[in-house]
């Protein structure tokens, strides 16, 4: 890995690998996860959930349950104070599904239950009687748009249909090629499956949750609404969060637990098993994307056209928000002026989905990248060239007439991913493990073909269409320390780590303390669309800004020096008429001071009918180059090596990137050759560990990564968000690798094995 | 608290980092993994699947590395069984728990504890693994953060120092 951190960084400083300040605990078993938190006194809740996937929920009999000694409580949509519905756009999702409507997918919550042992909990909801009449489940989006479906729900099938008209539409290429991809749906298999303690106030009038969550103040406000609680009767703390990539962005068990907590007065937790999560939480879109690209002799895109079908399930969720992702990314990296994009979002008895890292660009970039190699054989020009000639560079307009203006170095990722070294060819008697299929000798090396694929792609960072997803932060000295304070999700990211480098880097400190991460502080916005490095980044940053100006002022004015002389360097003030050097440590104790910032990015603009519009804030670019080797007579596939260039704006933790760049990797070769969530008529068969297959050690590839430094001018420290590059254009560089080992066209992801060998 | 009316309720000991732990009218039907977390106070082992897939429960049985969710805490009253929180000394860290934290093996940190008592048994029975070695016995072990890249270096950072006479 190429990494420049500057021979001068300080450690625990920007640009330093810095320490965890929950690193100790984590490695010692001691970091209090969601699910490990307790209280005294403290029950055990659970729910039911719809075994049918379309149904009228007929009647509920919990009568048997009440006669169960342990069984404390069991709500259902009546006790239900508030709002009936949540939802992040639309409220349309029921915190229980109410007797006489219906159930609009497998896994809706029907009741809960709180019981004083998980057992009793299990034996509760075994004795509880629900009669539903079973409807046929719509399954096909498709059907929603030509309204063969009947409505599903009062807010209609449609989620969203917006099309995108750029640029002169009868453009027809001297060069055309077509296909149509399908993406599967993917589940973000955080580890540290969904759970939440609730405790209620003394009194009853208020509750306060620890839950793992995304983002604090937006539970906060649906959870107050469905309790039909002014927000302050709610406060949030976040639990330890074992992971999110999407999955926790909205809500599960949250107004189950307060509401059980609420009726018996007493603590309650309810933790998720594997398969109660698959049914818990919103999944990546499964889509259908048709693109056609016309281009000149020379590989020059002219003109892209591209309908695009993304099944949102039950309910609504982010699904709007992903579909305008993925039709204003329809043309990748590339430049393009000419564009002609339908993109429908719908409504079915399927499992809802939502976000996931990469958030409806995962689906765009498959399908593009799979036509550049397309347009790459079909005008004689290698993989690498056809991206090259039509890389997109600052200062191009989109698709959608916004201007480029983020710094987009997509030709030198492209360049610099391809002078990575190529591994060396599998050797005869190569390590068993290293095979494809691993153990077991099934596959020889004498059969195995190799193929190398390219991914390039353009991914948006923060919220999108004016929303203002602004971050909080505050930062005090006190005590003769410094403080920190933010809402900022931590799941796993390191951002905790980040704020602490950054009060040192600021402040010249370099004991830097944090504040429990709750609702007592303004909101940071979601820890998703890799935002949080640049928002909550830019609202400590600010902060400690703003307290670093008022020490200089209070220092200046109570040892009679010039105030504009001074600045920080290092761990001192240093005056910058004499030299003199004062260690801040010697002087903070003198003061105290409070500042707390909001950091907003600029204003974005909804699109308008034709898809036009500035909707995006920045982008951050990157390419993959994909090794595989592929046994085609048994379909199995080993991923060799990812070589990968991101544009990452500035490294501010070494560590932290390569942690996320491979990560990210990883994930996305998931979706490339193992992972989905099938579904047949409604229903999930495989809500397990053992049957949704998820990438092991073994499965791991090398990655050798290069990560390009290039300042982003509008971000505040420089850095651009690395969390979902990283897993957008690995999965077609794969497939791409996969098709080029064996010939195939493999319009689908994940490719299985009898796509390879059937 | 044992369930109400339910006969399948007992008091018995299990050995956990070697001291005797008594566990009082629980319920039979509790796994290791629930006993050690919901009774003993000690939760660093993490339940992620329950089906011995992800290796986030991993604990040592009688110097075996086992998921604890798929064993019955009360047919293990004759082994020794060890948990991360056995790890280090007097609060400090181990070589391998060490090891993640330089390199940068520790994300989330929800899979770390399996991962951790895992690499303590591999490198118990081989001082000196290879790559695939070392990937091999911990596939078990489910991260979904990391990609395993950076456990991959920490697991090789820890062996060398073992190499070069540091110990856990």
């Amino acid at each position: 890995m190429s990494v420049v951190t500057g021979s001068s960084t300080r450690f625990g400083a920007l640009g330093s690998n810095a320490n965890r300040p929950d690193g100790n605990a984590k490695v010692q078993g001691g970091f209090a996860f969601s699910s490990d938190m307790w209280a005294e006194n403290m029950l055990w809740g659970a729910t039911m959930r719809s075994p049918h996937p379309h149904a009228r929920l007929v009647s509920i009999d919990a009568s048997e349950a009440w006669k169960i000694p342990g069984v404390e409580c069991v709500v259902t949509a009546d006790d239900v104070p508030g709002l009936p519905n949540y939802g992040l756009i639309m409220q349309d999702q029921p915190v229980f599904a109410r007797v006489g409507d219906t159930v609009r997918y497998l896994g809706e919550p029907i009741l809960a239950v709180a019981a004083d042992h998980p057992e009793t909990c299990r034996r509760a909801l075994a004795a509880i009687k629900v009669q539903y009449e079973v409807l046929e489940p719509v399954t096909d989006p498709e059907r929603c748009i030509d309204g063969s479906a009947p409505p599903l729900h009062p807010d209609g099938n449609v989620f969203r249909h917006q099309r995108i008209l750029a640029g002169d539409q009868t453009i027809v290429g001297e060069i055309q090629v077509e296909g149509t991809y399908e993406i599967g749906m993917q589940d973000q298999a955080f580890l540290g499956l969904e759970a939440a303690l609730a405790v209620p106030d003394t009194g009853g009038d208020g509750v306060e949750l620890y839950i793992a969550t995304q983002w604090l103040h937006e539970d906060r406000k649906q959870i107050a609404a469905c309790l039909g609680l002014p927000e302050e009767k709610v406060r949030l703390v976040l639990g330890g969060v074992g992971g999110a990539f999407g999955a926790r962005e909205d809500i599960s068990l949250q107004v189950h637990t307060c509401l059980l907590a609420l009726r018996t007065g007493r603590p309650v937790r309810i933790s998720y098993s594997r398969e109660e999560s698959f049914f818990g939480h919103v999944h990546r879109h499964p889509a259908t994307i048709w693109m056609r690209h016309h281009a000149d002799a020379q590989g020059h895109i002219l003109r892209i056209e591209s309908r695009m079908v993304f099944d949102g399930g039950a309910y609504c969720s982010t699904s709007p928000a992903v579909l305008i992702n993925a039709i204003t990314h329809t043309q990748g990296p590339y430049k393009c002026d000419n564009a002609t994009v339908d993109g429908w979002a719908l409504r079915t008895n399927n499992p809802p989905c939502g976000a996931m890292r990469g958030f409806g660009v995962v689906q765009a970039c498959f399908a593009h990248e799979s036509q550049m190699d397309k347009l790459a054989a079909a005008t004689g020009l290698s993989p690498v060239e056809v991206r090259l000639r039509n890389a997109m560079e600052t200062g191009d307009r989109l698709i959608t007439g916004q201007i480029m203006d983020s710094v987009a170095p997509v030709a030198r990722c492209i360049r610099e991913t391809d002078a990575i070294p190529l591994p060396p060819p599998m050797s005869v008697d190569a390590n068993e493990l290293l095979v494809p299929g691993g153990t077991g000798l099934t596959a020889l090396p004498s059969n195995i073909r190799r193929g190398i694929g390219w991914g390039v792609s353009i991914k948006n960072l923060m919220y999108s269409e004016g929303f203002d997803d602004f971050s909080t932060a505050r930062c005090r000295i006190a005590d003769g320390a410094v403080h920190v304070k933010f809402a900022t999700a931590e799941v796993g990211q390191g951002f905790v780590m980040l704020a602490q480098q950054i009060a040192r880097s600021v402040l010249g400190v370099d004991d830097v303390f944090l504040d429990p991460i709750d609702t007592q502080v303004g909101s940071a916005g979601s820890t998703s669309a890799s935002r949080q490095t640049w928002m909550s980044g830019g609202a400590v940053d600010a902060a400690c800004r703003a307290v670093r100006d008022e020490l200089l002022d209070l220092v200046a004015a109570s040892r009679g020096l010039v105030r504009q002389e001074l600045r920080i360097d290092g761990t001192d003030i240093v005056d910058g008429l004499t030299g003199a050097r004062i260690p801040v440590a010697e002087v903070i104790g003198d003061h105290e001071i409070d500042h707390t910032v909001e950091y907003h990015h600029p204003a974005t603009e909804d699109l308008d009918e034709n898809g036009q519009g500035n909707c995006h804030v920045a982008f951050a670019f990157v390419a993959h180059r994909a090794v595989v080797d592929v046994d085609p007579d048994l379909g199995l596939v080993k991923v060799v090596q990812i070589a990968t260039a991101q544009d990452v704006g500035r490294v501010l933790n070494p560590l932290s990137v390569q942690g996320q760049v491979e990560g990210g990797i990883a994930q996305g070769l998931g979706l490339a050759v193992m992972e989905e969530i099938i579904v047949t008529d409604g229903k999930v068969r495989n809500p397990s560990f053992t049957d949704y297959l998820l990438p092991t050690f073994l499965d791991a590839p090398t990655v050798d990564m290069v990560l390009i430094e290039e300042p982003e001018p509008k971000s505040p420290l420089g850095a651009k968000g690395v969390g979902e590059p990283p897993c957008v254009s690995v999965t077609p560089a794969i497939a791409n690798a996969i098709r080029n080992a064996i010939g195939r066209e493999l319009p689908r992801v994940p490719v299985r094995p009898y796509d390879i060998c059937l | 608290m044992s369930i109400p009316n339910d006969s399948l309720n007992e008091s018995y000991t299990l050995n956990v980092n070697g001291a005797e732990r008594e566990v009082r009218d629980a319920w039979l039907g509790e796994s290791l993994l629930y006993v050690l977390r919901e009774r003993l106070g000690l939760p660093g082992a993490k339940g992620a699947c329950e089906q011995g897939e992800c290796g986030s429960c991993t604990v040592i049985i009688d110097d075996r590395a086992v998921c604890s969710c798929l064993v019955m805490a009360a047919s293990a009253t004759e082994s020794r069984i060890l948990t991360v929180e056995s790890l280090g000394e007097n609060g400090r860290l181990s070589d391998v728990q060490q090891a993640f934290l330089d390199a940068g093996g520790v994300q989330c940190g929800f899979c770390t504890p399996g991962f951790i008592v895992a690499v303590h048994h591999l490198l118990d029975q081989n001082p000196n693994p290879d790559d695939e070695q070392i990937k091999e016995a911990l596939s078990g072990n489910i991260c979904r953060c990391t990609g395993y890249g950076r456990i991959l270096d920490a697991v090789k950072v820890a062996a060398r120092g073992r190499r070069n006479g540091v110990t856990s």
